[in-house]
């Protein structure tokens, strides 16, 4: 076990764990921020993903150990008051099934609205292939996210 | 306009009393037809028919809470049946709160049953519900004003009298509470619906898209540790030995603990529990045969060619019609195991006491669940008590309480509460599968008439492998289903669409081929079929020819399916199942050099359409998912072990492979409604296949599609 300090949703945060812990599970199980989801466990589905200074990241598969001074923001610090254009998007669309998924999807479209503000539908099905949906609302995620990137 | 009786044999099916907080409670059976006068709603109703596990609040302050018994596992139950209720009651949907109803209260007596019949089961329930609260607080207005109720009229929760003074469902709620329960209650006209066939956002949207703690995974309580668990490496093996001390070494694991032929792993923190497991050795030896998929093969394969036992249906004489025919077709159609994978793995928290067994977490089954514990353990179902949490998927895994057995072992031999966490690797390889199956079709054309056709299927445990008095049932003279099953120590169970969703592929495929030798359009021999089924059925019929005749009419003249396009191939599909009625048209293009579905077009018949924003997206959600099933989905055995094990060796389809256009069209009526959770998957894979023989030149006979070498034509 090693301490480790990491900032989170823009709160420092102090943890004791092993250093080889996934950022998944110190969310989950040390800050209690459960939004990110446990899917996977090997970066194939993206439903744990987050923003790690800005990128989207699988957080299942970094270890704390590497994080270093990085800031991490997960869904529940994507807004403040749930008004990010994708969450308002993702109203608007009534995308969600069974929901799990969801928090990894935004998360992942926000990263990519954040380098390009206008993808097209390829740069949206290449961006977002790492993320899985069981309930397959995938063309509910691609329009939410164009009407989300029409408003970035 | 209806009249429906709210009591049979002088019970009332509602429940009505005063709120603690002022305002009017109504209890009502969420689940259960209430239609007094059908004596086999009646017969096929359970024991605790009177009693209720659902009920509707109104407060003082106008707003409306319905308190829904199902829990939510994505197919949108907790929107669209609240919106019933609010219908009949007519209120403004803004004045509604859902709330899942909790287990132990004395109010409720649990019957929630998974399965996609619930909508239609539930339909006159909710209504009723809704209408009798309406008529009471009709009475209660009435009684302060002097007046007759019947000049009165109601308007999104406002009372109004012929005079033009208003009372609002708040202001009369408490009074309405003494009202006597009407014996009969009105229910709207179809025509009169404000709220049923309005786009009605999912209630739980804003806790999804804030990442709000809502699933069984999420869970979190004082002292609880996280079970990781060994389990059999291969189907029939046997824990032989093992050995803890790496497992032991780890930091934040608590324990380890065997129970039957399993090993548990305890830790702090889900990863010290997961490190834990991965450190542990075992041996196993085989117990019961390791079987593989070669074997299995072989074995559905024999059972295909001899004749095992009676048809479960035998028209005309289909021996005889094949002898004469001008022209027979036969063809195998094969179909794999699947492993569900709803993105949100098993998982479930339970705390075995002296004094009693909670048990949370996400369950389709609670009821069956709970008597399961109870054997488990040796308690009275009563000391058992099980609360349901928003589920991340199913698609029929969570019918199958096994590991709720599991963590309350682990907790009773721990003494420790526990949340039992699957990693995906033990969600995949855990069993109860989609089983394998096989079916050989034969058809016989004489004098370019359909005269002959034999269906035998056969699968991995179970025998139950044919839908023998669907569709073509009643329209050839010589028909004959038979049905065998192949036993095996492999865990099996439903998956969305049980059945229908591998025959439906197979039967679909089976007849475009068929129109393709007869040299008859696809749709036009389906139609033909039907008018025969319809007009003069050769026996008795499961499903209703004009229906389908009308879903398939619609999709056709939407897809423009009688016209041509350059570079577009298109393939039909229809099926009925689950009550509903869904027809398709898949396009498939060019999509760099390989073949790709652009657009499916579908149209479905499943009555009155409650929320069609949501309706759509089970629609939507169920054909992805049967084009990637057929596209991709494949689990193997060798010496009894499942092949894949994660997303990195087993392929869900993902966005870019997905249609990007699914247009749905509703047949309009005014019957009641049917459920919409799995009966656009059946019809996918047909459509897909018979779209790209069009494109490529190759029949598909075997899922997953992609073992194929798939060229363009």
């Amino acid at each position: 076990m090693a301490q480790f300090n990491l900032k989170v949703n823009g709160k420092e945060h102090q943890v004791d764990v092993d250093a080889d812990t996934p950022l998944l599970w110190v969310l989950r199980d040390n800050l209690d921020l459960v939004g990110t989801k446990f899917g996977c466990g090997i970066a194939m589905c993206g439903a744990c993903t987050v923003h790690v200074d800005g990128d989207a990241i699988r957080s299942c598969s970094m270890p704390i150990s590497t994080l270093g001074d990085k800031s991490v923001v997960t869904i529940e610090g994507l807004s403040a008051d749930a008004s990010h254009p994708l969450q308002n998007a993702w109203r608007e669309h009534d995308v969600p099934q069974c929901g799990y998924c969801q928090a990894g999807q935004i998360m992942n479209a926000a990263a990519l609205l954040s380098k390009n503000a206008s993808p097209t539908d390829e740069e949206i099905e290449s961006a977002m292939n790492g993320n899985i949906c069981r309930c397959a609302t995938y063309n509910r995620i691609k329009a939410a996210i164009k009407t989300a990137s029409a408003s970035v | 306009m209806t009249l429906i009786k709210t009591s049979y044999n002088r019970r009332s099916f509602l429940k009505v009393s005063a709120a603690g907080s002022g305002g009017l409670v109504i209890g009502f059976n969420w689940l259960v037809s209430c239609s007094p006068s059908a004596e086999t709603a009646i017969k096929g109703a359970p024991k605790e028919w009177f009693n209720v596990n659902a009920y509707l609040k109104i407060g003082e302050n106008g707003l409306v809470t319905i308190m829904s018994p199902n829990p939510e596992v994505g197919q949108n139950i907790k929107t669209s049946m609240p919106m019933i209720v609010a219908e009949e009651l007519d209120v403004a949907w803004k004045d509604v709160v859902v709330e899942q109803a909790p287990l132990d209260t004395e109010k409720f007596v649990r019957q929630v049953a998974g399965g996609s019949q619930s909508l239609r089961s539930s339909w006159k329930g909710l209504r009723m519900a809704g209408a009798t609260a309406r008529k009471m607080l009709m009475e209660a207005a009435a009684k302060q004003w002097q007046v007759d109720a019947s000049t009165l009229t109601t308007s999104e929760g406002v009372i109004k009298n012929a005079k033009g003074e208003t009372l609002t469902y708040g202001q009369i709620a408490s009074a309405a509470a003494s009202v006597t329960v009407p014996e009969e209650v009105e229910l709207k006209d179809p025509s009169a619906f404000k709220i049923i066939g309005t786009d009605t956002k999912n209630v739980d949207i804003e806790k999804i898209i804030t990442g709000k703690p809502q699933y069984g995974m999420d869970l979190k309580k004082e002292g609880m540790k996280v079970a990781v668990v060994l389990r059999p490496p291969s189907f029939g093996a046997k824990l032989k030995s093992f050995d803890d001390s790496e497992t032991r070494k780890v930091s934040g694991v608590s324990d380890v603990i065997q129970f039957g032929n399993k090993v548990a792993v305890l830790g702090n923190t889900t990863w010290a529990a997961m490190k834990g497991k991965k450190a542990l050795k075992a041996e196993w030896e085989q117990e019961t045969p390791a079987e593989s998929t070669e074997y299995h093969d072989k074995q559905m394969m024999a059972l295909l060619g001899t004749k095992n036992g009676e048809p479960r249906r035998n028209d005309g004489d289909v021996d005889a019609a094949f002898k004469t025919a001008d022209k027979v077709i036969e063809k195998t159609f094969e179909g794999p195991f699947l492993p569900h994978n709803p993105m949100e793995p098993m998982n479930f928290y339970g705390h075995v006491t002296a004094a009693k067994v909670d048990l949370i977490g996400p369950i389709q089954t609670p009821e069956r669940t709970r008597r399961q514990v109870s054997e488990l353990l040796g308690r009275p179902e009563t000391e058992i008590f099980i609360d349901m949490t928003r589920m991340g998927g199913g698609f029929g895994r969570r019918l199958y309480g096994d590991f709720v057995l599991e963590v309350a072992e682990i907790s009773k031999l721990s003494n420790t509460p526990i949340k039992l966490v699957y990693t995906r690797e033990d969600d995949m390889t855990a069993g109860i599968y989609r089983p394998a199956s096989k079916y050989k079709f034969k058809a016989g054309v004489k004098d370019g008439k359909l005269v002959a056709y034999h269906l035998v299927g056969t699968g991995i445990n179970g025998n139950g492998w044919t839908r023998e008095n669907w569709f073509p049932a009643g329209s050839i003279p010589n028909y004959r289903v038979e049905s065998y099953g192949q036993d095996s120590n492999i865990t099996t169970g439903a998956w969305r669409a049980p059945i229908t969703n591998f025959l439906a592929y197979a039967e679909q495929s089976f007849i475009d081929e068929v129109a393709e030798e007869m040299g008859v359009d696809a749709v036009q021999l389906r139609l033909d079929l039907l008018e025969k089924a319809k007009s003069d059925p050769v026996g008795t019929v499961d499903y209703e020819p004009e229906k389908m005749i009308g879903a398939i009419k619609l999709a056709a003249e939407k897809a423009n399916w009688s016209t041509t396009e350059d570079g577009v191939s298109k393939g039909f599909s229809a099926y009925y199942s689950h009550n509903s009625y869904v027809a398709m048209v898949a396009e498939v293009v060019n999509k760099k050099g390989q073949p790709s579905t652009r657009k499916v077009t579908c149209a479905v018949d499943c009555g009155i359409v409650i929320n069609p924003i949501a309706a759509k997206n089970q629609i939507e959600g169920g054909i992805i998912d049967g084009i990637g099933h057929a596209m991709y989905g494949d689990m193997t055995f060798v010496n009894g072990a499942p092949q894949a094990s994660n997303f990195n060796n087993y392929r869900l389809i993902r966005m870019g492979e997905a249609p990007p256009v699914i247009e749905c069209h509703f047949v309009k009526n005014t019957n009641d409604p049917t459920g919409l959770g799995e009966p656009s998957l059946p019809p996918a894979g047909g459509a897909l296949a018979n779209a790209m023989y069009k494109a490529t030149g190759q029949r598909f006979y075997k899922q997953p599609f992609m073992q194929q070498q798939i060229k363009l034509g």
